[in-house]
Protein backbone atom coordinates (compact mmCIF):
# COMPACT_ATOMS: atom_id res chain seq x y z
CA UNK A 1 0.00 0.00 0.00
CA UNK A 2 1.31 3.45 -0.71
CA UNK A 3 2.02 5.71 1.99
CA UNK A 4 -0.21 8.29 1.49
CA UNK A 5 -3.14 5.66 1.99
CA UNK A 6 -1.23 3.85 4.70
CA UNK A 7 -1.15 7.39 6.33
CA UNK A 8 -4.58 8.29 5.94
CA UNK A 9 -5.37 5.16 7.54
CA UNK A 10 -3.29 5.65 10.72
CA UNK A 11 -4.57 9.45 10.91
CA UNK A 12 -7.97 8.23 11.03
CA UNK A 13 -7.26 5.61 13.71
CA UNK A 14 -5.76 8.45 16.20
CA UNK A 15 -8.89 10.52 15.24
CA UNK A 16 -11.16 7.85 16.78
CA UNK A 17 -8.91 7.25 19.44
CA UNK A 18 -8.27 4.02 18.56
CA UNK A 19 -4.99 2.37 19.98
CA UNK A 20 -1.62 2.11 17.28
CA UNK A 21 0.16 -1.51 17.58
CA UNK A 22 3.62 -2.76 16.97
CA UNK A 23 2.99 -3.99 13.49
CA UNK A 24 0.78 -1.04 12.58
CA UNK A 25 1.79 1.22 10.24
CA UNK A 26 2.84 4.33 11.33
CA UNK A 27 4.96 7.54 10.36
CA UNK A 28 8.49 7.82 11.01
CA UNK A 29 8.36 10.60 13.23
CA UNK A 30 5.89 9.18 15.38
CA UNK A 31 8.12 5.95 15.74
CA UNK A 32 11.16 8.27 16.81
CA UNK A 33 9.13 10.08 19.18
CA UNK A 34 8.07 7.38 21.00
CA UNK A 35 11.21 5.61 21.10
CA UNK A 36 12.69 8.51 22.36
CA UNK A 37 9.98 9.30 24.94
CA UNK A 38 9.74 5.80 26.12
CA UNK A 39 13.38 4.77 26.15
CA UNK A 40 14.11 7.72 28.52
CA UNK A 41 11.15 6.70 30.64
CA UNK A 42 12.74 3.49 31.23
CA UNK A 43 16.50 5.18 31.65
CA UNK A 44 14.44 6.73 34.42
CA UNK A 45 13.28 4.55 36.06
CA UNK A 46 16.63 2.70 36.09
CA UNK A 47 18.98 6.17 37.36
CA UNK A 48 15.98 6.76 39.38
CA UNK A 49 17.24 3.27 41.89
CA UNK A 50 20.50 4.93 42.57
CA UNK A 51 19.22 8.37 44.79
CA UNK A 52 17.20 6.09 46.80
CA UNK A 53 19.30 3.11 46.79
CA UNK A 54 22.20 5.69 48.92
CA UNK A 55 19.61 5.22 51.52
CA UNK A 56 18.59 1.17 51.77
CA UNK A 57 21.43 0.47 54.17
CA UNK A 58 21.02 3.57 56.65
CA UNK A 59 17.03 3.22 56.76
CA UNK A 60 16.07 4.12 60.36
CA UNK A 61 13.59 1.07 60.80
CA UNK A 62 13.11 -2.19 59.77
CA UNK A 63 9.83 -1.30 58.18
CA UNK A 64 11.26 1.69 56.15
CA UNK A 65 14.15 -0.55 54.73
CA UNK A 66 11.44 -3.20 53.74
CA UNK A 67 9.56 -0.93 51.87
CA UNK A 68 12.56 1.26 50.43
CA UNK A 69 13.71 -2.53 48.92
CA UNK A 70 10.02 -3.11 47.68
CA UNK A 71 10.10 0.64 46.14
CA UNK A 72 13.61 0.25 44.22
CA UNK A 73 13.10 -3.42 43.28
CA UNK A 74 9.33 -1.74 41.44
CA UNK A 75 11.07 0.48 39.84
CA UNK A 76 14.07 -1.75 38.34
CA UNK A 77 10.64 -3.77 37.06
CA UNK A 78 9.14 -0.64 35.90
CA UNK A 79 12.28 0.07 33.63
CA UNK A 80 12.12 -3.94 31.94
CA UNK A 81 8.23 -2.96 31.16
CA UNK A 82 9.00 0.28 29.64
CA UNK A 83 12.20 -1.30 27.98
CA UNK A 84 10.00 -4.04 26.49
CA UNK A 85 7.53 -0.94 25.49
CA UNK A 86 10.19 0.34 23.54
CA UNK A 87 11.54 -2.64 21.84
CA UNK A 88 8.17 -3.48 20.55
CA UNK A 89 9.16 -0.26 18.28
CA UNK A 90 12.47 -2.05 16.37
CA UNK A 91 15.13 -1.01 19.28
CA UNK A 92 17.10 -3.10 21.04
CA UNK A 93 17.82 -3.14 24.60
CA UNK A 94 21.83 -3.11 23.64
CA UNK A 95 21.46 0.44 21.55
CA UNK A 96 19.37 1.85 24.54
CA UNK A 97 21.35 0.85 27.05
CA UNK A 98 24.43 2.50 24.53
CA UNK A 99 22.43 5.30 24.13
CA UNK A 100 21.78 6.09 27.93
CA UNK A 101 25.79 5.18 28.77
CA UNK A 102 27.18 7.30 25.67
CA UNK A 103 24.60 10.43 26.75
CA UNK A 104 22.94 10.71 23.59
CA UNK A 105 19.53 9.76 25.77
CA UNK A 106 18.55 11.52 28.49
CA UNK A 107 16.75 10.67 31.70
CA UNK A 108 14.18 12.75 34.07
CA UNK A 109 16.31 15.53 35.37
CA UNK A 110 15.76 15.00 38.43
CA UNK A 111 18.16 12.29 39.43
CA UNK A 112 20.64 14.59 39.10
CA UNK A 113 19.87 15.85 42.90
CA UNK A 114 21.56 14.38 45.91
CA UNK A 115 19.86 12.35 48.34
CA UNK A 116 21.75 14.01 51.49
CA UNK A 117 19.13 13.05 54.36
CA UNK A 118 16.50 10.41 55.26
CA UNK A 119 13.92 13.08 54.51
CA UNK A 120 14.73 13.02 50.87
CA UNK A 121 13.60 9.91 50.76
CA UNK A 122 9.93 10.95 52.48
CA UNK A 123 10.61 14.08 49.63
CA UNK A 124 11.02 11.66 46.73
CA UNK A 125 8.11 9.05 47.34
CA UNK A 126 5.68 11.87 48.21
CA UNK A 127 6.91 14.58 44.93
CA UNK A 128 8.99 13.10 42.48
CA UNK A 129 6.97 9.70 42.44
CA UNK A 130 3.99 12.23 42.40
CA UNK A 131 4.75 14.34 39.56
CA UNK A 132 5.69 11.04 37.80
CA UNK A 133 2.35 9.44 38.98
CA UNK A 134 0.69 12.58 37.33
CA UNK A 135 2.38 12.20 33.77
CA UNK A 136 1.85 8.59 34.16
CA UNK A 137 -2.07 8.76 34.99
CA UNK A 138 -2.31 10.74 31.74
CA UNK A 139 0.09 8.48 29.68
CA UNK A 140 -2.58 5.35 30.27
CA UNK A 141 -4.32 7.32 27.51
CA UNK A 142 -1.62 7.40 25.05
CA UNK A 143 -2.03 6.34 21.44
CA UNK A 144 0.65 3.55 21.48
CA UNK A 145 -0.67 -0.12 23.32
CA UNK A 146 2.60 -1.06 24.60
CA UNK A 147 3.43 2.06 26.45
CA UNK A 148 -0.22 2.67 27.54
CA UNK A 149 -0.38 -1.13 29.00
CA UNK A 150 3.14 -0.27 30.44
CA UNK A 151 1.72 2.92 31.89
CA UNK A 152 -1.84 0.69 33.57
CA UNK A 153 0.59 -1.36 35.47
CA UNK A 154 2.97 1.14 36.47
CA UNK A 155 0.36 3.39 37.90
CA UNK A 156 -1.31 0.33 39.89
CA UNK A 157 1.73 -0.14 41.74
CA UNK A 158 3.20 3.23 42.03
CA UNK A 159 0.51 4.04 44.33
CA UNK A 160 2.02 2.85 47.51
CA UNK A 161 5.32 4.78 46.44
CA UNK A 162 3.77 8.16 47.20
CA UNK A 163 1.78 7.57 50.09
CA UNK A 164 5.38 5.68 51.84
CA UNK A 165 7.13 8.53 50.77
CA UNK A 166 4.25 11.18 52.25
CA UNK A 167 4.20 9.29 55.76
CA UNK A 168 8.08 9.31 56.16
CA UNK A 169 7.48 13.17 55.68
CA UNK A 170 4.36 13.52 58.55
CA UNK A 171 6.45 11.49 60.45
CA UNK A 172 8.71 14.04 60.61
CA UNK A 173 7.10 16.72 60.17
CA UNK A 174 5.15 15.78 63.35
CA UNK A 175 8.52 14.87 65.62
CA UNK A 176 11.20 16.60 66.90
CA UNK A 177 12.08 20.38 66.04
CA UNK A 178 15.49 18.61 64.18
CA UNK A 179 13.12 15.99 62.90
CA UNK A 180 10.68 18.85 61.22
CA UNK A 181 13.45 20.76 60.24
CA UNK A 182 14.83 17.90 58.17
CA UNK A 183 11.55 17.30 56.34
CA UNK A 184 11.12 21.13 55.59
CA UNK A 185 15.03 21.27 54.06
CA UNK A 186 13.84 18.19 51.99
CA UNK A 187 10.77 20.46 50.83
CA UNK A 188 12.88 22.95 49.94
CA UNK A 189 15.40 21.47 48.06
CA UNK A 190 13.19 18.90 46.42
CA UNK A 191 9.86 21.43 45.46
CA UNK A 192 11.26 23.36 42.23
CA UNK A 193 13.20 20.69 40.39
CA UNK A 194 9.89 18.03 41.05
CA UNK A 195 8.14 20.65 39.38
CA UNK A 196 10.82 20.91 36.38
CA UNK A 197 9.83 17.25 35.90
CA UNK A 198 7.09 18.06 33.62
CA UNK A 199 9.66 19.76 31.23
CA UNK A 200 9.90 22.96 29.46
CA UNK A 201 7.01 25.57 29.56
CA UNK A 202 4.83 24.81 26.71
CA UNK A 203 5.70 27.77 24.88
CA UNK A 204 9.29 26.71 24.32
CA UNK A 205 8.57 22.52 24.45
CA UNK A 206 9.53 21.89 20.55
CA UNK A 207 7.39 18.42 20.75
CA UNK A 208 4.41 19.10 22.75
CA UNK A 209 1.86 20.37 20.01
CA UNK A 210 2.92 17.39 17.61
CA UNK A 211 2.56 14.82 20.43
CA UNK A 212 -0.76 16.22 21.70
CA UNK A 213 -1.97 16.18 18.21
CA UNK A 214 -0.83 12.13 17.91
CA UNK A 215 -2.55 11.82 21.53
CA UNK A 216 0.68 10.52 22.86
CA UNK A 217 0.35 13.26 25.24
CA UNK A 218 -3.30 14.11 26.34
CA UNK A 219 -2.46 17.02 28.56
CA UNK A 220 0.14 19.84 28.41
CA UNK A 221 3.35 20.23 30.70
CA UNK A 222 2.05 23.51 31.87
CA UNK A 223 -1.27 21.77 32.91
CA UNK A 224 0.10 19.07 34.46
CA UNK A 225 2.27 21.23 36.29
CA UNK A 226 -0.72 23.41 37.57
CA UNK A 227 -2.35 20.42 38.46
CA UNK A 228 0.52 19.23 40.76
CA UNK A 229 0.87 22.32 42.73
CA UNK A 230 -3.38 22.45 43.19
CA UNK A 231 -3.05 18.84 44.49
CA UNK A 232 0.59 19.04 46.72
CA UNK A 233 0.03 22.49 48.13
CA UNK A 234 -3.03 21.37 50.73
CA UNK A 235 -0.97 18.36 51.44
CA UNK A 236 1.97 20.33 52.85
CA UNK A 237 -0.15 22.59 54.63
CA UNK A 238 -1.87 19.74 56.52
CA UNK A 239 1.08 18.45 57.57
CA UNK A 240 2.66 21.92 58.72
CA UNK A 241 5.57 22.13 56.23
CA UNK A 242 5.72 25.03 54.17
CA UNK A 243 5.88 25.32 49.87
CA UNK A 244 9.02 27.22 49.13
CA UNK A 245 7.32 29.71 46.69
CA UNK A 246 6.95 33.22 47.82
CA UNK A 247 4.87 34.04 44.93
CA UNK A 248 2.29 31.09 46.31
CA UNK A 249 -1.16 32.29 46.97
CA UNK A 250 -4.87 30.49 46.03
CA UNK A 251 -7.06 32.03 43.00
CA UNK A 252 -10.48 32.49 44.14
CA UNK A 253 -11.76 33.09 41.13
CA UNK A 254 -9.86 30.23 38.78
CA UNK A 255 -9.83 27.80 41.86
CA UNK A 256 -6.38 27.25 41.76
CA UNK A 257 -3.03 28.62 43.35
CA UNK A 258 -0.76 31.05 41.45
CA UNK A 259 2.52 30.33 42.00
CA UNK A 260 5.97 31.14 40.81
CA UNK A 261 8.48 30.52 37.77
CA UNK A 262 10.90 28.10 38.71
CA UNK A 263 14.72 28.49 37.55
CA UNK A 264 14.52 27.05 33.75
CA UNK A 265 18.31 28.04 33.65
CA UNK A 266 18.84 26.00 36.03
CA UNK A 267 16.78 22.97 34.62
CA UNK A 268 18.58 23.48 30.85
CA UNK A 269 22.24 23.53 32.99
CA UNK A 270 21.07 20.14 35.04
CA UNK A 271 19.80 18.21 30.88
CA UNK A 272 23.58 19.49 29.78
CA UNK A 273 24.62 17.09 32.29
CA UNK A 274 26.11 20.00 34.62
CA UNK A 275 23.84 19.31 37.58
CA UNK A 276 25.03 17.98 41.04
CA UNK A 277 25.30 14.38 40.65
CA UNK A 278 25.52 14.09 36.26
CA UNK A 279 28.49 12.29 35.96
CA UNK A 280 28.15 9.97 39.34
CA UNK A 281 25.14 8.72 38.12
CA UNK A 282 26.48 8.00 34.87
CA UNK A 283 29.39 6.20 36.24
CA UNK A 284 27.47 4.03 38.66
CA UNK A 285 25.22 2.57 35.43
CA UNK A 286 28.36 2.21 33.59
CA UNK A 287 29.86 0.36 36.69
CA UNK A 288 27.38 -1.96 37.23
CA UNK A 289 26.31 -3.08 33.76
CA UNK A 290 30.32 -3.72 32.85
CA UNK A 291 30.31 -5.24 36.34
CA UNK A 292 27.61 -7.52 35.60
CA UNK A 293 28.84 -8.67 32.03
CA UNK A 294 30.77 -11.94 33.60
CA UNK A 295 26.94 -12.75 34.35
CA UNK A 296 25.40 -12.78 31.27
CA UNK A 297 28.15 -13.88 29.52
CA UNK A 298 28.57 -16.70 31.98
CA UNK A 299 24.43 -17.40 31.19
CA UNK A 300 24.87 -17.35 27.54
CA UNK A 301 27.58 -19.69 27.80
CA UNK A 302 25.39 -22.24 30.06
CA UNK A 303 22.48 -21.63 27.59
CA UNK A 304 24.89 -22.58 24.31
CA UNK A 305 26.12 -25.80 26.36
CA UNK A 306 22.95 -26.83 27.08
CA UNK A 307 21.44 -26.50 23.54
CA UNK A 308 24.39 -28.34 22.65
CA UNK A 309 23.60 -31.49 24.45
CA UNK A 310 19.81 -31.55 23.35
CA UNK A 311 21.42 -31.54 19.74
CA UNK A 312 23.92 -34.31 20.81
CA UNK B 1 27.65 -4.48 20.26
CA UNK B 2 26.45 -7.80 21.37
CA UNK B 3 26.25 -7.58 25.46
CA UNK B 4 24.80 -10.95 25.55
CA UNK B 5 21.51 -10.05 26.99
CA UNK B 6 19.99 -13.02 25.66
CA UNK B 7 16.61 -13.40 23.83
CA UNK B 8 13.60 -12.15 23.82
CA UNK B 9 10.47 -13.84 25.37
CA UNK B 10 6.81 -13.16 25.80
CA UNK B 11 5.40 -13.63 29.20
CA UNK B 12 1.79 -14.54 29.63
CA UNK B 13 0.26 -15.01 33.05
CA UNK B 14 -2.80 -16.45 34.72
CA UNK B 15 -4.22 -14.50 37.20
CA UNK B 16 -6.66 -17.01 38.95
CA UNK B 17 -6.61 -21.18 38.60
CA UNK B 18 -9.32 -21.22 35.91
CA UNK B 19 -8.77 -18.03 33.49
CA UNK B 20 -6.91 -17.45 30.42
CA UNK B 21 -3.09 -16.74 30.46
CA UNK B 22 -2.80 -12.88 29.40
CA UNK B 23 -0.05 -11.34 27.62
CA UNK B 24 1.54 -9.07 30.03
CA UNK B 25 5.16 -8.00 28.67
CA UNK B 26 8.62 -9.52 27.82
CA UNK B 27 11.60 -10.08 29.46
CA UNK B 28 15.18 -11.27 27.98
CA UNK B 29 16.98 -14.33 29.01
CA UNK B 30 19.55 -17.17 27.91
CA UNK B 31 17.69 -20.08 28.29
CA UNK B 32 14.02 -21.13 29.33
CA UNK B 33 14.73 -21.75 33.36
CA UNK B 34 16.20 -17.77 33.46
CA UNK B 35 13.41 -16.71 31.13
CA UNK B 36 10.74 -17.92 33.68
CA UNK B 37 12.66 -16.76 37.02
CA UNK B 38 12.93 -13.16 35.39
CA UNK B 39 9.03 -13.31 34.15
CA UNK B 40 8.18 -14.21 38.37
CA UNK B 41 10.58 -11.17 39.60
CA UNK B 42 9.66 -8.56 36.53
CA UNK B 43 6.00 -9.73 36.32
CA UNK B 44 4.29 -11.02 39.64
CA UNK B 45 5.88 -9.32 42.47
CA UNK B 46 2.61 -8.64 44.27
CA UNK B 47 0.97 -12.25 44.04
CA UNK B 48 -0.69 -11.04 39.94
CA UNK B 49 -0.09 -15.06 39.08
CA UNK B 50 -0.95 -18.61 39.76
CA UNK B 51 0.97 -19.78 36.59
CA UNK B 52 3.19 -18.87 33.93
CA UNK B 53 4.15 -19.12 30.16
CA UNK B 54 7.33 -18.16 28.44
CA UNK B 55 7.79 -18.34 24.25
CA UNK B 56 10.37 -17.52 22.72
CA UNK B 57 9.29 -14.29 20.55
CA UNK B 58 10.27 -15.42 17.34
CA UNK B 59 8.21 -18.43 17.89
CA UNK B 60 5.13 -16.15 17.47
CA UNK B 61 3.02 -16.15 14.44
CA UNK B 62 1.11 -13.08 14.11
CA UNK B 63 -1.45 -12.25 11.60
CA UNK B 64 -0.67 -8.86 9.91
CA UNK B 65 -2.54 -5.47 10.31
CA UNK B 66 -2.60 -4.94 6.53
CA UNK B 67 -4.80 -7.62 5.88
CA UNK B 68 -6.92 -7.46 8.72
CA UNK B 69 -9.90 -6.87 6.55
CA UNK B 70 -9.52 -10.16 4.51
CA UNK B 71 -8.20 -12.14 7.22
CA UNK B 72 -11.04 -11.57 9.02
CA UNK B 73 -13.97 -10.99 6.24
CA UNK B 74 -15.15 -14.45 6.24
CA UNK B 75 -16.70 -14.07 9.60
CA UNK B 76 -18.36 -10.81 8.70
CA UNK B 77 -21.45 -12.12 6.83
CA UNK B 78 -22.21 -15.22 8.97
CA UNK B 79 -24.72 -13.73 11.67
CA UNK B 80 -26.73 -16.83 11.83
CA UNK B 81 -24.18 -17.86 14.70
CA UNK B 82 -25.22 -15.51 16.77
CA UNK B 83 -28.02 -16.16 18.90
CA UNK B 84 -29.88 -13.01 18.38
CA UNK B 85 -30.25 -13.87 15.02
CA UNK B 86 -33.26 -16.18 15.58
CA UNK B 87 -36.70 -15.32 16.56
CA UNK B 88 -38.23 -17.19 19.42
CA UNK B 89 -41.85 -16.93 20.18
CA UNK B 90 -42.29 -14.31 23.02
CA UNK B 91 -43.00 -16.42 26.66
CA UNK B 92 -41.05 -19.18 25.91
CA UNK B 93 -38.75 -19.54 28.53
CA UNK B 94 -34.91 -21.14 29.15
CA UNK B 95 -33.97 -20.56 25.40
Amino acid sequence: METIKLQKIFDAKIDRGDMIEPKDWMPDDYRKTLIRQISQHAHSEIVGMLPEGNWITRAPSLRRKMVLLAKVQDEGGHGLYLYSAAETMGISRDEMIEQLHSGKAKYSSIFNYPTLTWADMGAIGWLVDGAAIMNQVMLQKTSYGPYSRAMVRICKEESFHQRQGYEIMSVLAAGTPDQKAMAQDALNRFWWPSLMMFGPPDASSPNTAQSMRWKIKRETNDELRQKFVDRTVPQAEFIGLTVPDKDLKWNEAKQSYDWGTPDWEEFNNVIKGNGPCNKERLSARIKAHENGAWVREAAAAYAAKQQQKVAA
Amino acid sequence: MNNNQGVLWEVFVQTKPGLPHKHCGSVHAADKEMAIQNARDVYTRRSEGTSIWVVPAEAIISSSPEDIGSFFEPANDKIYRHPTFYHVPEGVKYL
